[in-house]
């Protein structure tokens, strides 16, 4: 690997590590694109890749987050094992979906939680 | 009523997740704008409840082989000392800009998303459109003669 490529690939996890720790979220959307646009990988490989470095990422902010107290134990024990539940089923029902819709109506999920956050009050 | 609200979002979010899509851009604006949660707090929530998730994917994926730990060693050195820097300002915004910040965050990652999916979708369709069907073929090999 050259000094190039090393160079390049760092500003790519310091944008994504970036993200991931001020917005607790994302980052791996940052990285599949990135990933896919700036260093040419292909989209399989960009999302495992993607996965494989927001764990460390993840856990990074997490220390910063827990450190100053930032992070609320209550809920804890619903979300999680409910978001264990429903990626199982996720997985399951992937095959049946079409993919060009699922990905419409994720975005414009987003989409409306971005207008409605933008908006408040 | 808090819980009913804390078990919805994570199961949407959860079943988005596990189609490989960002269920963490879900379940934050769900646990603010329905679970009356901080910002700060619906963020620290996340991350600290994918770690799970993440960590038996990155097994499932090493296993595979389609990670290479090596090449990702520049991409981890940057990305933590992004991630620092990313919690650090998080947690000295108000929640109020943070918030609306995020807004914008995920007014990007909607665009995104869509322009993506949709260039995908439409190199996939390009790419069956191009293939011979068995008729073409045929036409193509009597006029060639042996084909």
């Amino acid at each position: 690997m050259d000094k190039r490529s090393w160079l390049r690939k760092g500003l790519v996890g310091l944008v994504t590590g970036f993200f991931n720790g001020m917005f607790g979220s994302g980052g791996g959307m940052v990285a599949v694109f990135a990933l896919e646009k700036y260093l040419a990988v292909d989209t399989q490989r960009a999302h495992a890749t993607a996965l494989a470095i927001m764990l460390p990422l993840s856990a990074v902010s997490l220390v910063v987050y827990v450190l100053q107290a930032a992070v609320p134990w209550e809920p804890l024990p619903f979300v999680a094992p409910a978001l264990v539940l429903g990626s199982f089923f996720g997985a399951k029902l992937l095959p049946r979906i079409n993919p060009l819709w699922l990905n419409r109506i994720f975005s414009g999920l987003m989409l409306a939680a971005a207008v409605r956050l933008l908006f408040w009050k | 009523m808090e819980i009913v609200v804390y078990i919805a979002a994570s199961l949407a979010s959860g079943v988005i997740a596990g189609m490989g899509m960002g269920g963490g851009t879900i379940l934050i604006p769900a646990l603010t704008l329905f679970a009356a949660l901080g910002q700060h707090a619906a963020q620290g929530v996340n991350l600290i409840s994918f770690l799970p998730a993440s960590i038996v994917a990155l097994i499932v994926h090493i296993k595979a082989k389609r990670v290479d730990v090596r090449r990702c060693i520049p991409l981890i050195i940057g990305g933590v000392l992004g991630a620092v820097g990313g919690a650090l300002l998080a947690l000295w915004l108000e929640q109020d800009w943070l918030r609306r910040c995020f807004g914008g965050f995920l007014l990007v990652l909607s665009v995104l998303q869509f322009t993506m999916g949709e260039k995908a979708h439409k190199k996939k369709k390009e790419g069956q459109e191009n293939q011979e069907s068995p008729e073409e073929r045929e036409t193509r090999e009597a006029r060639d003669g042996q084909g």
